[in-house]
């Protein structure tokens, strides 16, 4: 049994193709997080899981009944907006009450239920204000608590956190990841932030362009990505891409970890000369501008004294590098022996 | 102190906006001191106010036992009303259709009614009084309101679907997945966002209905259907008009229409500054 289904699911506006064919099957209970830079179309396949857009073709299913056909208010699923999205008509309660009561439910039940999600998001004082009385923060959480309050089988949330600042939006993140263990339901959370996606997700999609590059936890991706976009999509700072030519390599191109190319001041593989220099306390990232490779990431840990335009040089860790083949993917040791690690 | 808000800048844009108030209102403001004057002293002085030997009621006197003055006033309000009633209900309802929904025709419907705003709908003077004659409306107040409502509507689901467009699309998304009907998701989330916009529909459609003639006179002249601008006709004769009578009537048939702008005026200030101050 799975909580949610996509079986070769598209999506056409007008003429252009946004959703090619997705495929994807999430247990219940799951955090799974779609992934990808702004425009590959994330918001559209949660809007088509929601009901709120038509699926071109192909089937979803949510609990195993396939919802095509079925309104999004009958699909028993709950989505949290960007833009908060809460009815400025309606104090935090009614908010928070609205489609229990189009269901149908006792008065009671209904107090009862937004009672205890206030209780749950720390909402007690705000219970009888209206939206715009409201901060940020205390909006989101107001949206969360409408949706909690459903009961759904499905929780959607489409970048939920990026109308607040740096901090809140921490604090927030942390929230709904216990909010899952709590309620252990099952969340689809789209966001264009690989760090929400890592700190958050059982289960990350990553897309691109309306196709599904990889599907995997977080350290799979990390640790062990499908091709050159999800290397350079997963992971902050970005994955270092080499030339493999100059290097004496056979496959196309190398990819490389800041963290996993050494520096020095006397000898190494790869000559440049710092471009700048980032010091973030407990790390440091020097930018080396690069003849062959144009500019690369170093990440040190801890402080370090670089000079801008001083001759440097750069070692990969041959180990720890990946290999891609001339369409940009992964090649594993052993699947192709063009993939020979050369290194001397 | 920023450049926006400097002394001589505020002077100057102050001086322009009282200037072009004074003008635009010099008219009205002779009209209404003239109609509390007896006629020689329009005539002797019309800039004068009235003072205690020229002050006279006459023209207020004449208008009003002039029997039917209040049914007419009545007819007017009752077509306007009724008029901006259907314009602002039929023009919303189907500005939120052409914002919200893709189906086929879309554009190509939003242009045909777009066109109204262009092409006056007096050209189809004689094909709209068949049409009354045909359907036994003529000499109706609903053959009025028919009229004006055809005729507000091209210009209200324009000015309507732009606004409409910016209501937030994830507040009506959060509307449908709690499980509000389409009818509800309009009524009660996207009509209070517009209601700026609905204001200044409503300041623009209304006041060429009420000084309308043209229709009034072909479709519905007869004594009971008549309205205050037909109405005020009878004071202005060939020969001899009774300017007392016809300068009360204006003033009087200012009052309505000043009413139901300044119950619109809070919303529609908002209408045009909408955007620009957030
Ligand atoms: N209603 C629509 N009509 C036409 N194109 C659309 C519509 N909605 C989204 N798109 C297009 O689909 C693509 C994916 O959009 P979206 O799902 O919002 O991306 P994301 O959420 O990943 O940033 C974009 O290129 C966008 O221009
Ligand atoms: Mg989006």
């Amino acid at each position: 049994m799975s909580a949610l289904t996509l079986s070769n699911v598209t999506k056409t506006f007008g003429t252009t193709e946004v959703i090619t064919g997705v495929d994807l099957d999430v247990e219940p209970g799951e955090f799974c997080v779609f992934v990808g830079p702004s425009g590959c179309g994330k918001s559209t396949l949660l809007r088509m899981i929601a009901g709120l857009e038509d699926v071109t073709s192909g089937d979803v299913k949510i609990d195993d009944r396939r919802v095509n056909d079925v309104a999004p208010a009958k699909r028993e699923i709950a989505m949290v907006f960007q833009s908060y999205a809460l009815y400025p008509h309606l104090t935090v309660r009614d908010n928070m009450g609205l489609a229990l009561k189009q269901a149908g439910t006792s008065r009671a039940d209904i107090t009862a239920a937004t009672d205890k999600a206030s209780a749950m998001l720390g909402l007690d004082p705000l219970i009888d204000r209206r939206p715009s009385e409201l901060s940020g923060g205390q909006r989101q959480r107001v949206a969360i608590g409408r949706a909690i309050v459903r009961r759904p089988k499905l929780f959607l949330f489409d970048e939920p956190l990026s109308n607040l600042d740096a901090a809140l939006r921490v604090a927030t993140r942390i929230e709904i990841a216990r909010l899952h263990r709590e309620l252990g339901a099952t969340m689809i959370y789209v966001t264009h932030d690989q760090v929400e996606a890592m700190t958050l997700a059982d289960k990350i999609v990553v897309l691109r362009a309306g196709r599904v590059e990889q599907v995997g936890p977080p350290m799979e991706l990390y640790n062990d990505p499908a091709n050159t976009f999800v290397a350079g999509f997963i992971g902050s700072p970005q994955m270092n891409f080499l030339k493999s030519g100059p290097l004496g390599l056979s496959s196309a191109q190398m990819g490389i970890r800041p963290e996993h190319l050494e520096i020095s001041t006397e000898a190494g593989q790869i000559a440049g000369k710092i471009s700048h220099v980032e010091k973030l306390g407990g790390e440091t990232l020097v930018y080396v501008l690069t003849e062959d490779h144009g500019l690369l990431t170093v990440r040190l840990f801890g402080e370090h004294d670089y000079q801008v335009d001083a001759p440097v040089w750069l070692t990969p860790d041959a180990a720890r590098a990946f290999h891609f083949d001339e369409h940009g993917q992964r090649l594993r040791p052993g699947e192709s022996s063009a993939a020979g690690r050369a290194t001397p | 102190m920023s450049a926006r808000h400097s002394l001589p800048r505020s002077i100057a844009a102050h001086g322009i906006l009282i200037t072009y108030t004074l003008i635009a209102l010099f008219p009205v403001f002779v009209i209404v001191i003239n109609s509390f004057k007896s006629r020689q002293a329009i005539f002797r002085e019309p800039l004068a106010l009235p003072t205690r030997e020229t002050f006279d009621l006459i023209g207020f006197q004449t208008v009003l036992a002039q029997g039917d003055f209040f049914q007419y006033f009545q007819n007017s309000m009752i077509v306007t009303v009724a008029s901006l009633f259907f314009v602002l209900l039929f023009g919303a309802m189907a500005a939120f259709a052409l914002s919200e929904y893709r189906f086929r025709g879309n554009s190509l419907m939003g242009l045909y009614l777009a066109l109204g705003i262009m092409i006056p709908i007096r050209l189809g003077t004689v094909a709209i009084l068949q049409l009354m004659v045909a359907t036994g409306l003529v000499n109706t107040l609903t053959a009025l309101v028919l009229v004006y409502t055809a005729q507000g509507l091209p210009l209200a689901i324009f000015i309507l679907s732009e606004f409409m467009r910016n209501v937030s699309d994830d507040l009506k998304n959060a509307g449908r997945i709690d499980g509000l009907s389409e009818y509800r998701i309009f009524f009660r989330l996207v009509l209070p966002l517009v209601r700026p916009a609905m204001a200044t529909v409503a300041v623009f459609t209304m006041i060429p209905i009420w000084n309308d003639l043209w229709f009034p006179l072909i479709l519905a002249p007869s004594e009971p259907t008549k309205t205050i601008t037909l109405g005020s006709q009878v004071f202005i004769g060939q020969f001899v008009t009774n300017w007392n009578a016809v300068l009360a009537a204006l003033s009087l048939a200012i009052v309505p229409v000043m009413v139901l702008y300044l119950i619109f005026s809070r919303q529609l200030i908002r209408g045009i500054t909408a955007g620009a101050v957030k």
